[in-house]
C-alpha cells in the first residue's frame, strides 16, 4: 500500500515538472520579459543590465530551477498589468472559485447519485422517464444558456436573487468566505446551480447505467436467491459495486468543475480565478497565466493521486496485487 | 406427500413475435434426501424450471399457467415478501460460475453473516460461528482465517464450496443447483457433487440437479428428468432412462455423448437435432480446390517439433527487469508430431494445454526453446515469404466460437480473408468460389455467405472457424478446445466434421481438451499434462487402457462413469 502511493507520488512529480517545463517556456519565450517590464525610453546597456541582474543570461537549468523554487513557493513574479505579484492576486481569488466550485461538486453529488440510484431501481416509474428526459436539457444545454436564463428568470422578471458579485464577503485573514452573510449566500446560489446542472445530470446517467450494469450479475441473482431484502440488495451490495467507476470520472469532473469555472464566473462577474484568466488573457498578462496553468495541474494530479488511493480502499482485489 | 411439487408449470417470454414458450406443461416433483437431475441442451428450458420455482424469472419471462408446492403449500402465488422469506431460508440455490456468484467487495464471512442473522435471527457472534462452522463443513480448510479473506483469494472449486455454503446456511428443505460443477475442471467437479451428495444423504435435503452433463446425471442423480425443447420428454430412474432410454430424444442424445470406454469409427448420426445439415453423398473433396494437390514441398521428419519449449509471463512488473516476479506456464517441455498423426493434449486448467498452442501459431513468442514446423524454425526464419508459405500451412480452430470471428464481417469475407492474404486465388471470382465451396465442406451451404456471424448457433459458428482454418489449405490444424462451448449433440457433428476432413486430406492435428471422452474418439496419440509439463505421452488406446503416471492414472479415475 506505502509502497502503491510512492509510486503513485513519484509519478505525479514527474507530471508536476512537465508542467512547470512548459509553463517556463510560456513565461520565457512568448515576448520579451524585458520589454514588458521597461518602458520605450530605456537605453541599451540599462535593458542589459537588468537581463544580467534578473538572471537572464544564466543557463536554461539553472533558470528552470530558480523557476521551479519560486513556484513552489507558490512566486510566479509581478502581473504585467496589474502591478501586483501573482501570489497575492491567486490567493485573493481562490476561495471564490473553490468556494463555488465545492458546492457545486456537493450539490451535484448529492442530487446526481440519489436520482441515478433512484432511476436505476424503479426502472419504469413516471418519475424516472421524468427524470431522463429533463437530464437530456441539463446535458445538452451549454452552461452560459443555463446561466443567463437562469439571470433572466429569478434576477430580472421575479427580482428575488442577485445576479452577479460574491455580495458581502467575511474576511478569515487566509480565506474570505461569502458564506457567513446572508448576501453572501444568496449570491452563491445561481452561479452554483448553473455550475452543477451538466454535472448533475452526468452523474445521475453515470451511477443509472452502473447500477443496472451490476443489478444484472450472478451475485446480484445470488443475493436474492439467498432472500436478502431488496434494501440490502440495492444499497449493501448493488451501490458498493456501483461507485468504483462513478468515483472516477467524478473526481476528474471536479478538476474540471474547478479548472473551468471561468464560463459561469464570467457570466456571473464571480470574481474567481476563471475570470482572472480570462482577464489575464485578454492583457496578455503572462505570469498570471502561467500561475493558472500550474495551479490547476496540481488541482488535478491530486484529484487523481485521491482518486487512485480511494480505489484501493475500496476494492480489496486491488488491494492484494498492490499490497506486497 | 412430496417435498417439492411441480404441477403443469408452463412459463412464457413476450416477444415481438408472440409469445415463446420455454417451460411447457412440466411437472415433476422431489422427495426428500432425492437427487432429481435436470438434463437437456441449451435452451431446452431447464434452468428456467429451476427459476421459476423460486419465482425469480429473468424480466420479461412470467409463469403461465401451473403451480409450485413446498410440503403441500402452494408458494408461486405468495406475494414478494412471503416469497423471499422462503428463498434461501427453505428453499437454497447454487448457480453456475463460482467466479461471479460472490460481491467482489465484501469478505466471504460478512455475506456470509448477513445471510444468516437474516435467515436464523442469531446475534453477530453466533453468525459468524456458524459461518467458520458451514465453511468447515463444505471442507475449507483454516475456516476460522479464511472468513475473513475475499472472494477473489479463493479458487474456482472454494469460491464454490462458499456459494454451497451460502445456500445452506439457514437448513434449507430443497436446494436447487443450476450446473454447479460445469465452469469446474473434473478433479474439483468429483469433489463438489461428492460433497453434495453427501450434503443430501445428511441433511435429508431434496435437490434439483440442473445440468447438461449426462456424466455428473449418471454419478449423483437418483431420478432424471429430460427435457427438450420446453418439454419434459422422459422422466424415471437415472439408470432407466440413461440405459433404457424411450424416447427418441433421449436416445440419441445418449448416443451422442462421447464414449470413454472404447474408440467408435463415428459419432452415431444425431436425427433428432434440426440444423444438421451433412454433405451430400457425392460431394468428394479430392475433386475440390480443397482436396488439390497443394504447392507444398515434401519433406522427411515430423510435422511439428518442439523442444524444451519454455513459456514465462510475468505476474508482477518491478522498475527492473531482475524485478519482475514470472509465472511459468510451460516448464521445457519437448514432443513432436508425425505427418497425418491427430495428437491430443489433454490437462485441467492451467495446465499449459492452450499456451502451447499458441507458441506454436507465434501468438506467444517462447522464452526458451525450439519449435519446428515442416522441418523450419519460424522464429529463426527472416525472410518473409518464406515464413508466410510455413504459416499458411498451420491454421488454428479456436474454443470460443462467439469471440473468434469478428462481428462486423460477413462471413464470405472472414472466410475469404486467408485465401486472399496468401494468394491463394488468381480473381475476385475464383476467392468466390473456394469459400462457397468450403461452407459446402463444413456443411453449411452458400446460403450462409452474406450472413453475419450473431445469426448463426454456437455450433455453426465453429463450422465458419473450421471453414476459415481450412482457406489456405493447410497441413497442419490445431483446435483448442473446439467443441467445449457446445452441447453434445452439436459436439458430435463438430467431431465427425474434423474426423472427415482429417482422414479425407490427410491432415495433421494437434487437438487440445480437457474431455478425455473426446480425446479417445479424436487422438491416435496423447500427452497429458499438469502445471505446464508433460507427464505422460502415449498411444491413445494404450494410456486409456494402461495409463502409466499416477496422474493420468487418477484423471482417468475421476472421469464420469457413464457407460453406453
Amino acid at each position: 500500500m506505502l509502497t502503491f502511493i510512492a509510486k503513485r507520488l513519484i509519478q505525479s512529480v514527474l507530471v508536476m515538472i512537465a508542467v512547470g517545463l512548459i509553463t517556463f517556456a510560456l513565461l520565457r519565450f512568448v515576448g520579451d520579459p524585458i520589454s514588458n517590464m521597461v518602458g520605450q525610453d530605456t537605453s541599451v546597456a540599462e535593458r542589459a543590465q537588468l537581463k544580467e541582474d534578473l538572471g537572464l543570461n544564466d543557463p536554461f537549468v539553472i533558470q528552470f530551477a530558480n523557476f521551479a523554487k519560486n513556484a513552489v513557493q507558490g512566486e510566479f513574479g509581478l502581473s504585467y498589468t496589474l502591478r501586483v505579484p501573482v501570489s497575492q492576486l491567486l490567493s485573493e481569488r481562490i476561495p471564490a472559485t473553490l468556494e463555488l466550485s465545492i458546492l457545486s461538486a456537493m450539490l451535484a453529488l448529492f442530487i446526481g447519485m440519489p436520482m441515478g440510484i433512484y432511476t436505476a431501481i424503479h426502472k419504469d416509474s413516471w418519475l424516472t422517464k421524468l427524470f431522463l428526459s429533463s437530464s437530456l436539457v441539463g446535458v445538452s444545454l451549454p452552461t452560459f444558456l443555463i446561466g443567463i436564463l437562469l439571470i433572466l428568470l429569478f434576477g430580472v422578471v421575479f427580482r428575488w436573487l442577485p445576479t452577479f458579485g460574491r455580495g458581502e464577503v467575511v474576511d478569515l485573514g487566509w480565506w474570505s468566505t461569502g458564506l457567513l452573510t446572508w448576501s453572501g449566500i444568496k449570491s452563491l446560489i445561481l452561479p452554483t446551480i448553473t455550475l452543477a446542472i451538466f454535472q448533475l445530470t452526468l452523474i445521475m446517467r453515470l451511477v443509472r447505467a452502473e447500477m443496472l450494469e451490476v443489478l444484472r450479475t450472478d451475485y446480484i441473482k445470488f443475493g436474492r436467491a439467498r432472500g436478502l431484502s431488496m434494501k440490502s440488495i440495492h444499497y449493501r451490495h448493488a451501490l458498493k459495486n456501483t461507485l468504483i467507476p462513478v468515483i472516477t470520472i467524478t473526481g476528474l469532473q471536479l478538476g474540471s468543475i474547478i479548472a473551468f469555472a471561468l464560463i459561469t464566473e464570467s457570466v456571473f462577474q464571480w470574481p474567481g480565478m476563471g475570470l482572472l484568466f480570462i482577464q489575464a488573457i485578454g492583457n496578455a498578462d503572462v505570469p498570471i497565466m502561467a500561475a493558472y496553468l500550474v495551479l490547476i495541474a496540481f488541482i488535478f494530479v491530486a484529484i487523481n493521486l485521491l482518486v487512485d488511493i480511494l480505489y484501493v480502499v475500496l476494492d480489496p482485489r486491488l488491494r492484494t496485487t498492490v499490497g506486497d | 406427500m412430496p417435498l417439492l411439487e411441480i404441477k403443469n408449470l408452463t412459463v412464457k417470454f413476450p416477444s415481438r413475435k408472440g409469445d415463446f414458450t420455454a417451460v411447457d406443461d412440466v411437472s415433476l416433483s422431489v422427495e426428500p434426501g432425492e437427487i432429481l437431475g435436470i438434463v437437456g441442451e441449451s435452451g431446452a428450458g431447464k434452468s428456467t424450471v429451476g427459476n421459476a420455482i423460486i419465482s425469480l424469472l429473468d424480466p420479461p419471462g412470467y409463469v403461465s399457467g401451473g403451480s409450485v408446492w413446498l410440503k403441500g403449500e402452494r408458494i408461486d402465488d405468495l406475494d414478494e415478501n412471503l416469497q423471499s422469506a422462503i428463498r434461501g431460508k427453505r428453499i437454497g440455490m447454487i448457480f453456475q460460475d463460482p467466479l461471479t456468484s460472490l460481491n467482489p467487495l465484501e469478505t466471504v464471512g460478512a455475506q456470509l453473516i448477513e445471510t444468516i442473522i437474516l435467515h436464523l435471527k442469531l446475534d453477530e457472534k453466533a453468525a459468524r460461528a456458524r459461518a467458520v462452522d458451514l465453511l468447515n463443513q463444505v471442507g475449507i480448510e483454516n475456516a476460522e482465517e479464511r472468513v475473513d479473506q475475499f472472494p477473489h483469494q479463493f479458487s474456482g472449486g472454494m469460491r464454490q464450496r462458499v456459494v454451497i455454503a451460502l445456500a445452506l446456511c439457514s437448513d434449507p428443505e430443497v436446494v436447487i443447483a443450476d450446473e454447479p460443477t460445469t465452469a469446474l475442471d473434473v478433479s474439483i467437479q468429483a469433489q463438489i457433487l461428492g460433497l453434495l451428495r453427501k450434503l443430501c444423504e445428511d441433511r435429508n435435503v431434496g435437490m434439483i440437479m440442473v445440468t447438461h452433463d449426462m456424466g455428473v446425471i449418471a454419478e449423483v442423480t437418483d431420478r432424471v428428468a429430460v427435457m427438450y425443447r420446453g418439454k419434459l420428454v422422459e422422466i424415471g430412474k437415472t439408470d432407466d432412462v440413461l440405459y433404457r432410454p424411450t424416447h427418441d430424444y433421449t436416445k440419441s442424445l445418449i448416443s451422442a455423448v462421447p464414449r470413454p470406454d472404447k474408440k467408435v469409427d463415428r459419432f452415431p448420426l444425431v436425427t433428432y437435432i434440426e440444423d444438421v445439415t451433412e454433405r451430400p453423398d457425392d460431394m468428394k473433396l479430392s475433386d475440390m480446390w480443397l482436396g488439390k494437390t497443394r504447392d507444398y514441398e515434401d519433406f522427411d521428419g515430423p510435422m511439428l517439433t518442439v523442444e524444451n519449449l519454455k513459456q514465462d509471463f510475468v505476474t508482477k512488473r518491478g522498475i527492473f527487469k531482475r524485478n519482475h516476479k514470472y509465472f511459468t506456464a510451460l516448464k521445457g517441455i519437448s514432443f513432436d508430431i508425425k505427418q497425418g498423426e491427430v495428437f491430443g493434449i489433454v490437462g485441467e486448467s492451467g495446465s499449459g494445454k492452450s499456451t502451447i498452442a499458441r507458441c506454436v501459431t507465434g501468438i506467444y513468442e517462447p522464452t526458451a526453446g525450439d519449435i519446428s514446423i515442416c522441418g523450419a524454425d519460424l522464429n529463426k526464419l527472416k525472410d518473409k515469404n518464406r515464413r508466410n508459405y510455413y504459416r499458411r500451412q498451420t491454421q488454428m480452430v479456436f474454443q470460443d466460437p462467439f469471440s473468434s470471428l469478428n462481428g462486423r464481417m460477413r462471413v464470405e469475407n472472414i472466410i475469404a480473408e486467408p485465401i486472399v492474404f496468401h494468394k491463394q486465388a488468381a480473381d475476385k471470382a475464383e476467392v468466390k468460389k473456394i469459400v462457397d465451396e468450403l461452407l459446402e465442406t463444413v456443411g453449411l451451404g452458400i446460403g450462409a455467405a452474406r450472413k453475419f456471424p450473431h445469426e448463426f448457433s454456437g455450433g455453426q459458428r465453429q463450422r465458419i472457424s473450421i471453414a476459415r482454418a481450412l482457406a489456405t489449405r493447410p497441413r497442419f490444424l490445431i483446435c483448442d478446445e473446439p467443441t467445449s462451448a457446445l452441447d453434445v449433440s452439436i459436439q458430435a457433428q463438430i467431431l465427425n466434421l474434423l474426423k472427415d476432413l482429417q482422414e479425407e486430406l490427410g491432415l495433421t492435428m494437434m487437438f487440445i481438451s480437457h474431455d478425455l471422452p473426446v480425446i479417445r474418439q479424436m487422438c491416435d496419440r496423447v500427452a497429458v499434462m499438469q502445471s505446464g509439463e508433460i507427464l505422460e505421452i502415449a498411444e491413445t488406446e494404450a494410456l486409456f487402457n494402461a495409463p502409466q503416471h499416477a496422474y493420468t492414472q487418477s484423471l482417468l479415475g475421476l472421469m464420469p462413469k457413464f457407460r453406453h
